[in-house]
């Protein structure tokens, strides 16, 4: 097991990756107890988003400058879809039995990727995305591709301002309270229905800064990316406790170093020589998520089991 | 003179059920009136209907001269009409603290805002003493005080408190009773509902007793609580 600051390096890096994710499932749950399973696809359009604005700039461009840019174009793109599924799809169905909000969402996350697959120039493969070249960053006990810097910078930034914007800014205290009854913050004259947008405007926001990270990691985007990694980072927020947004940090991170674990040492273990190996990954994230759900279906830092959906 | 808050033929409805069916009554500056009645008797709904929660599906609401039908939760507090709701609905992670300055949260003084904060835990000492406490773990009476500390916050025209003594130990009710009693006499306007028919007439200038979504009588607070039919109906005298 010499090899283990190298796996637990790694494992931190999908765990940043799958928190940002995992943010906006459980914000839009928090508020609204809404499992939006076209967030997947959300951060999907974000990548495509980015791909678009690489491909305007001149030929030549270094990634580095282009990269601010990519970042703007893919979060406007994702905040305007699930702004845009907000406001036509989920807002109409506020009130409705439980089911309806689910199959739409589902539906929703078909239609969008179905839409890139169509729509997109030759989005009906995976698209090429730029990456970072040269040697890997060499951190003495383990080393990373240079394009993971991105989301070693982006993830704690991210997960920071998010944290000092819920608990210290007025709107985020408004955030709170919305999310723990709505009724009553709106006697306090809060205007919920706004409250409502940004949550969803923020975990787009995040979702596409992640879509970035992942362009980069793996080095292409296409129309499916959005359905695995939506699972992955559900996965993480349930196991953090739906809800709760540090919960989602914390579940991605967990998610992260299971994985990697699991894959590196599993097949150490007499008996299991069979089930080592990438090729097992998803089985293992999953399997925790089922032992999760049997034996603390709050999740790590959830208060309570919800009687809601 | 106009009334602060003036009802008329207000219907509200739960899909085919009518909750309330065309009451009519008007809540003058100054003044305490309460509304009594039994369970499902419509209170709640007629306090939730007047704060924006719910749509009326008839008659009409003036507030300060303003119609409020139609009228968003949120901007009806701006105007200045506050509610205490049914079972306190505090923030229950949120400090006690922090409830209170969601009170307050359309309000841009925060010097004032700081100023009714400290009135506030002078008028409750207990809740200043756990200022940082998250609210869910108050006791009810802590919790009631804090919920109309809370309603207080947004420094209310009118301020409407549902079922305050609810589930509260006799020395409890007492003390949230004799605090009504003091806001009145401060010059603050009250509509209380109350199962605790006793308890609200005794402060109230005028009462409406509300049975099955109608008001069946009204009269001053005095007049009620002498009239044969609510004794025996409220006052369990027979």
């Amino acid at each position: 097991m010499n090899d283990l600051p190298q796996q637990l390096a790694n494992g931190l890096l999908l765990g940043a990756l799958y928190g940002l994710i995992a943010i906006g499932y459980t914000m839009v749950y928090g508020i609204v107890q809404l499992i939006n399973f076209a967030h997947g696809e959300i951060f999907m359009i974000g990548g495509f988003g980015a791909l678009t604005m690489w491909l305007w700039m001149p030929n030549g461009t270094s990634l580095l400058v282009a990269l601010p840019l990519m970042i703007l174009m893919a979060v406007i793109c994702s905040v305007l879809v699930g702004v845009g599924a907000e406001r036509f799809a989920y807002r109409p169905l506020r009130g409705a039995p439980r089911l309806a909000p689910l199959i739409t969402a589902i539906g929703l996350s078909i239609a969008l990727q179905q839409a890139i697959w169509a729509w997109y120039p030759e989005a009906t493969k995976s698209r090429p995305f730029p990456e970072f070249s040269g040697p890997r960053l060499d951190f003495g006990a383990f080393t990373i591709e240079r394009g993971e810097l991105y989301l070693l910078i982006a993830a704690p930034v991210c997960m920071i301002a998010l944290g000092f914007f819920v608990s210290k800014t007025r709107t985020g205290r408004a955030m709170q309270a919305t999310s723990q009854d709505p009724d009553t913050a709106k006697l306090m004259g809060i205007n919920t229905d706004r409250i409502i947008v940004m949550a969803f405007a923020i975990g787009a926001a995040f979702a596409a800064i992640a879509a970035i990270a992942h362009g980069l990691r793996y080095g292409e985007v296409n129309f499916k990316m959005g359905f695995i990694a939506g699972l992955k980072a559900f996965t993480a927020a349930v196991l953090g406790g739906i809800g709760n947004i540090y919960g989602a940090m914390i579940g991605g991170v967990v998610l992260g170093l299971s994985e990697a674990m699991a894959t590196a040492y599993i097949a150490d273990i007499p008996g299991m020589e069979q089930l080592g190996g990438g090729a097992w990954k998803d089985v293992w994230a999953f399997v925790l998520l089922i032992l999760v759900l049997l034996l603390r279906p709050q999740g790590l830092l959830g208060e309570r089991v919800s009687d809601r959906a | 003179m106009t009334a602060l808050l003036q009802v008329e033929d207000l219907k509200v409805a739960y899909g085919k059920i009518e909750a309330v069916k065309g009451i009519s009554f008007s809540v003058q500056s100054g003044e305490v009136v309460t509304l009594i009645g039994t369970n499902g008797a419509g209170k709640t709904t007629t306090l939730r209907t007047l704060s924006g929660l719910l749509k009326p599906s008839g008659g009409k609401i003036f507030f300060d001269g303003t119609p409020l039908n139609g009228v968003g939760a949120h901007k009806i507090v701006a105007m200045g009409l506050a509610h205490s709701p049914e079972g306190r609905r505090l923030f229950p992670r949120l400090t006690i603290t922090e409830n209170l300055q969601l009170g307050a949260f359309l309000r841009k003084d925060s010097a004032g805002i700081e100023q009714d904060i400290t009135m506030c835990y002078e008028l409750f000492p207990i809740l200043g003493e756990r200022r940082k406490q998250a609210a869910g773990t108050l006791s009810g009476g802590e919790q009631q005080m804090l919920a109309m500390g809370r309603a207080l916050m947004s420094r209310p025209k009118l301020l409407m408190l549902d079922e305050p003594s609810m589930g509260l130990s006799p020395i409890m009710m007492q003390k949230i009773m004799e605090t009504i009693r003091e806001l009145k006499s401060q010059g603050t306007t009250i509509l209380l509902v109350e199962q605790n028919a006793q308890a609200a007439l005794s402060i109230a200038d005028h009462g409406h007793v509300m049975e099955v979504g109608k008001v069946v009588l009204s009269g001053t607070g005095e007049e009620l609580l002498h009239d044969e039919s609510v004794r025996k109906a409220y006052l369990g005298e027979d």
